[in-house]
């Protein structure tokens, strides 16, 4: 469980940048290399004045190794612009593995301020886009049942899974992932639906306590993601569709179509769940119950029907969550686990039970998560957010558009 | 199958130091979680800030005993800076800042920032020579009864993870016995009627999670003396889940149940884990199914189901009361 | 009311003072959104009496009680206990300067027995203290509590569940340990927060014979009740809130008869409450 790690052998990976300008070779200084393991950042460092660069690694292993190129100088960009990540560098017992990133003479110039504030802004929202889409199922279910479901994380990465499914598995039809997208959010949804049937109401049936229900979850969570884990792999995967889409420039900031396609499309669906739960019956009695659940049952609202709705929403959500999160990233099977600690930050920074609070949340959290890497290394990114919701709570303990609970 | 085999394991696994770890981290959680009704989900943070407390005091040239008390005095230090911001929410909210906060603490300590204190990702080794230079026992030499056996290295280890799983079970028991451990209680079923009876509840709540935390630093320095080493991934939230399943197997708020429930927890994984690898070594078919790999992650999954299972049939667990059980919590 | 009861010549009007009060409310204020929980000039509570807080529901009983009990901060105000300021003093805090309250929602230490339930409230153990608990010598004190438990259990019909769990008492069993464990602490001043609510009538009779026996043993008891016949039966005085404000207050006979107090509170029923 607690493995003990050798590290006498001295793994390492490294490498040296050399500029090709016709014959002539030039090493390049001070680019910042970065090297990581299944999403986690093991190191990073920067070349030397002779353009050698070295990051020691813990041990042998498959390692993805990714050149920052907004640390290129100017005049010096990569001769193969898709080459900035390799994502299976294979590291032996002991060796010390040499990778090589071919630079060329570059058209680009340094990145000014305005373009990178602007890029980690976008990258921010989509960010934002993600975590509030999966936020907002966590806090409803929260509303209607007051529970807080660690397994949510899980419905996340169901649908990121289901999605590359049934858009690059082998097992699967190939559909386009645009289409594929559709049944991935009805397995998700149908999931919802599932546990709510087969575990959460028969458990409130039971008049098992909350915190009871938390630790269930919290099991749930943690048998899913292990059954992802057989099931798809360690590996991360992308989807085929959309990988490696060229950035485009707009306002002088580049970014990626997929970005934006996803902040757009969130948009869309979240004000489709704000209309929902403004306009419709069932979404006017999910706030009822939220409220109150014994006066909405008094009132003639079926509530276990209510809650049900819910379930099902929420799970439609974070799989269509999940879907963007492995299209702007990749596909892993503790992914949702990953995201959830920024799902809690959101969802508690608008207050937990808040549909719009979540919404809000998420995005504040997303953008501050991207921004944060102005100040901060890239590997304190999630450390940032979590402690943005620790701040949070200290100045208001409520959430942002929380109340307080009743004595008495 | 090699029935014996698979037993002597399972065995071997389950009375070794990491299951007298794992009790003493337990122990720690009980107080807080069973006793004082605290869902403190970043528990694994306690054993990280201990044991690197201890490696860092070693590194930086002190001596092991100082390092011991670094450890145990910096775990009881981050109870207090987790409790005073977070104690006065509710529970729900505890559970997040907690897990939250444990997350953020080894992010830190991996991180390049804090390299060249806690040497990011590589952690940092061989602090604990002083340690083995006390053990009694010829190192390599071997003990036990017929092939029940441990190294003299092992053998030193082990007696002083269970001498300590000992001495911190009379502790809460002489705790959780007095008045001081009622109102510990009482707070667990209403904080809102205790604080009415004119006790200082968060004081109470406080000193639970820093004496808890303490507890979990001596376990965590115990596993890195053990290991020699120190990494932060080793620290991952996983730790805490599997805390709170050996927690509720063996009996929240029971004074033994902490102990009953890593001893039985370790020896069900162990011999699971056992029965696995034979398996796969001596029936083809299983061979060709599981690849080690798999059955490790087979076994988590277990876990996770098992923690939902007990919740649900056995919330008492093993040394629970029944009656106490059936009483509905709010 | 006879010619030497404390009351007497005081008042029957909204923020009158009282000749001793041991309570002393100014300006306070509690709203929830837009909704004025509640909003009281001044208010006294008279030493040594029965009094109660009536009011229709929703009127601010709860959220008064909670305010001065430090269970929740008013937007503003002040309020003083025997002289001293409350302003801002820890919830806990109050209940160990004498002011003690009960919940609407009976708050019972479910898993606890109902011995510890009433030992737990006992004042002043030192082996509640960390240090305390860990040396020892808090045994003697425990038999004492343990004493006092006992006979307060007898008085309220208790003793013989001493040893069940909290949580396996009936609704109104709960209540009755609930104002005992109140007891246990002894208060100055009891708060009571519908304590009949959901007791038998011959019970009833019992606790209320309680309630004016604690004013007899020199405490004060304010209570919050629905019943117009309990109150008028041991009342000493009557403060009736509606919409957060005080609206009357009088000895109970001058109460029922109050035209505002009928309009706000009694309604259809007052036929019945003034007979
Ligand atoms: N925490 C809260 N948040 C929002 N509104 C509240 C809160 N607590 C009380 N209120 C509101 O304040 C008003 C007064 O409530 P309170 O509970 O004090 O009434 P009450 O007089 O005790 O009524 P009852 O006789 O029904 O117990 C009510 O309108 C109630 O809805
Ligand atoms: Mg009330």
């Amino acid at each position: 469980m607690m493995p003990l790690a050798s590290f006498a052998t001295g793994e390492s990976i490294g490498g040296t940048l050399i500029q090709r300008l016709g014959d002539e070779k030039l090493p390049v200084e001070g680019v910042i290399i970065t090297v990581s393991q299944d999403g986690n950042e093991i190191g990073s460092g920067d070349s030397g004045a002779d353009g050698k660069w070295e990051i020691p690694v813990p041990g042998a292993g498959i390692y993805q190794v990714s050149l920052d190129t907004s640390t290129l100088p100017e005049g010096v960009a990569l001769t193969d612009p898709d080459k900035e990540a390799l994502s299976d560098v294979k590291v032996r017992d002991g060796q010390s593995k040499k990778v090589i990133f071919p630079l060329g003479e570059g058209v680009v110039s340094t990145v000014s301020m305005y373009q990178r504030v602007g890029a980690l802004f976008i990258a921010g929202l989509k960010l934002g886009a993600i975590i509030a889409l999966s936020a907002v199922g966590l806090s409803l279910v929260f509303g209607v049942t007051g529970l807080v479901n660690f397994a949510h994380a899980e419905m996340v990465t169901l649908g990121a899974i289901a999605a590359y499914f049934f858009h690059a598995s082998a097992l699967g039809p190939r559909w386009p992932l645009v289409i594929a997208i559709v049944p991935a959010v009805l397995v998700g949804a149908g999931f919802g639906w599932i546990q709510e049937r087969s575990l959460w109401r028969p458990l409130r049936n039971r008049h098992t306590g909350l915190v009871a229900m938390m630790v269930v979850s919290i099991g749930l969570s943690f048998a899913l993601r292990n059954l992802f884990l057989i099931i798809f792999g360690g590996e991360p995967r992308a989807y085929p569709d959309f990988a490696g889409q060229p950035p485009i420039e707009i306002l002088g900031i580049s970014m990626v179509p997929k970005q934006l396609l996803t902040i757009a499309i969130s948009l869309i669906v979240l004000a489709g769940v704000g209309i929902f739960l403004q306009k419709s019956r069932a979404g006017t009695a999910m706030r009822a119950v939220s409220d109150d659940a014994d006066l909405a049952e008094s009132s003639g609202i079926n509530v276990n029907r209510i809650i049900l709705i819910t379930w099902t929403l929420a799970g439609g959500l974070a799989a269509l969550g999940g879907t963007f999160f492995g299209l702007n990233e990749a596909v892993q099977w503790d992914m949702g686990f990953k995201l959830l600690l920024l799902i809690f930050a959101a969802v508690v920074l608008g207050g937990l039970g808040t549909a719009y609070g979540a919404m809000v949340g998420g995005f504040i959290v997303g953008v501050a998560v991207e921004m944060s890497t102005l100040i901060f290394p890239n590997e304190l990114k999630t450390a940032v957010g979590l402690a943005l919701l620790i701040v949070i709570l200290l100045a208001k303990p409520q959430g942002l558009l929380g109340t307080k609970e009743r004595i008495g | 199958m090699d029935w014996g085999s698979v037993l002597i394991d399972g065995i071997l696994a389950t009375i070794g130091p990491l299951t007298a770890a794992y009790a003493i981290s337990a122990i720690g959680l009980n107080l807080q979680f069973g006793y004082a009704g605290l869902l403190n989900f970043g528990h694994v943070a306690f054993m990280l800030v201990g044991a690197y407390g201890a490696a860092i005091t070693v590194d930086l040239g002190g001596p092991l005993w100082l390092g011991v008390i670094v450890g145990i005095l910096v775990a009881a230090l981050l109870g207090l800076l987790l409790g005073l911001p977070t104690l006065r929410l509710r529970a729900d909210y505890l559970a997040i800042t907690t897990i939250a906060a444990a997350e953020v603490i080894r992010l830190l300590v991996r991180s390049s920032w804090a390299q060249p204190i806690t040497n990011s990702v590589f952690g940092i080794q061989g602090f604990a020579d002083s340690f083995f230079d006390l053990n009694p026992f010829p190192a390599s030499q071997l003990y036990g009864i017929g092939s029940l056996v441990v190294t003299g290295r092992k053998l030193w280890v082990m007696l002083v993870g269970w001498a300590l799983v000992v001495l911190m079970t009379l502790l809460i028991r002489r705790l959780i016995k007095s008045p001081w451990g009622r109102v510990l209680k009482a707070i667990r079923e209403d904080e809102d009627a205790t604080i009415a009876l004119g006790k200082n509840v968060f004081a109470y709540k406080l000193q639970a999670l820093m004496i808890g935390g303490a507890i979990a630093g001596i376990a965590g320095i115990l596993l890195a003396i053990e290991q020699q080493n120190v990494t932060p991934d080793a620290y991952l939230p996983k730790i805490t889940f599997i805390l709170y399943v050996i927690v509720i197997l063996g009996g929240a708020g029971t004074i033994l149940g902490p102990v009953v429930g890593a001893v039985v927890f370790q020896f069900l994984f162990f011999t699971i884990d056992a029965l696995m690898v034979n398996a796969q070594a001596n029936i083809g078919w299983v061979g060709d199914l599981l690849t080690p790999a798999a059955a490790g992650q087979v076994k988590l999954v277990l876990v996770g189901v098992g923690m939902m299972v007990l919740m649900i049939f056995r919330p008492q667990g093993i040394l629970g009361n029944k009656e106490e059980a059936l009483i509905d919590e709010r | 009311m006879n010619a030497d009861h404390p009351m007497t010549g005081v008042a029957p009007e909204p923020g009158v003072r009282k000749p001793d009060p041991v309570l002393i409310a100014d300006g306070l204020q509690r709203s929830f959104g837009g909704l004025h929980a509640v909003d009281i000039d001044h208010l006294e509570v008279q030493r040594h009496t029965v009094t109660s807080l009536i009011g229709p529901n929703g009127a601010g009983k709860t959220t008064l009680f909670n305010l001065l009990t430090g269970f929740d901060k008013p937007d503003a105000g002040e309020w003083h206990l025997d002289g001293g300021a409350l302003v801002g003093i820890a919830a806990f805090r109050v209940a160990r300067r004498g002011m003690v309250r009960t919940f609407q929602l009976t708050r019972s230490l479910a898993r606890l027995t109902v011995m510890d339930n009433m030992l737990v409230a006992a004042k002043n153990n030192a082996g509640e203290g960390l240090w305390g608990s860990l040396t020892g010598g808090w045994h003697a004190t425990e038999r004492a509590n343990e004493q006092r438990a006992s006979e307060l259990l007898d008085r309220f019909g208790l003793d013989h569940m001493a040893d069940e769990y909290a949580g396996s008492l009936s609704g109104g069993q709960r209540k009755l340990l609930e104002m005992a464990r109140a007891l246990m602490m002894d208060p100055e001043v009891v708060m009571l927060d519908e304590p009949m609510a959901g007791v038998n009538p011959v019970l009833t009779q019992s606790l209320l014979s309680h309630i004016t026996g604690l004013r007899d043993g020199g405490k004060t008891v304010v209570f919050v009740e629905h019943d117009m016949d309990i109150v008028q039966e041991i009342s000493d005085w009557v403060i009736v809130m509606a919409q957060g404000r005080v609206i009357a207050e009088g000895p109970p006979d001058i109460i029922a008869k109050n035209p505002d107090v009928i309009d706000a509170y009694l309604g259809a029923h007052h036929g019945e409450a003034a007979e």
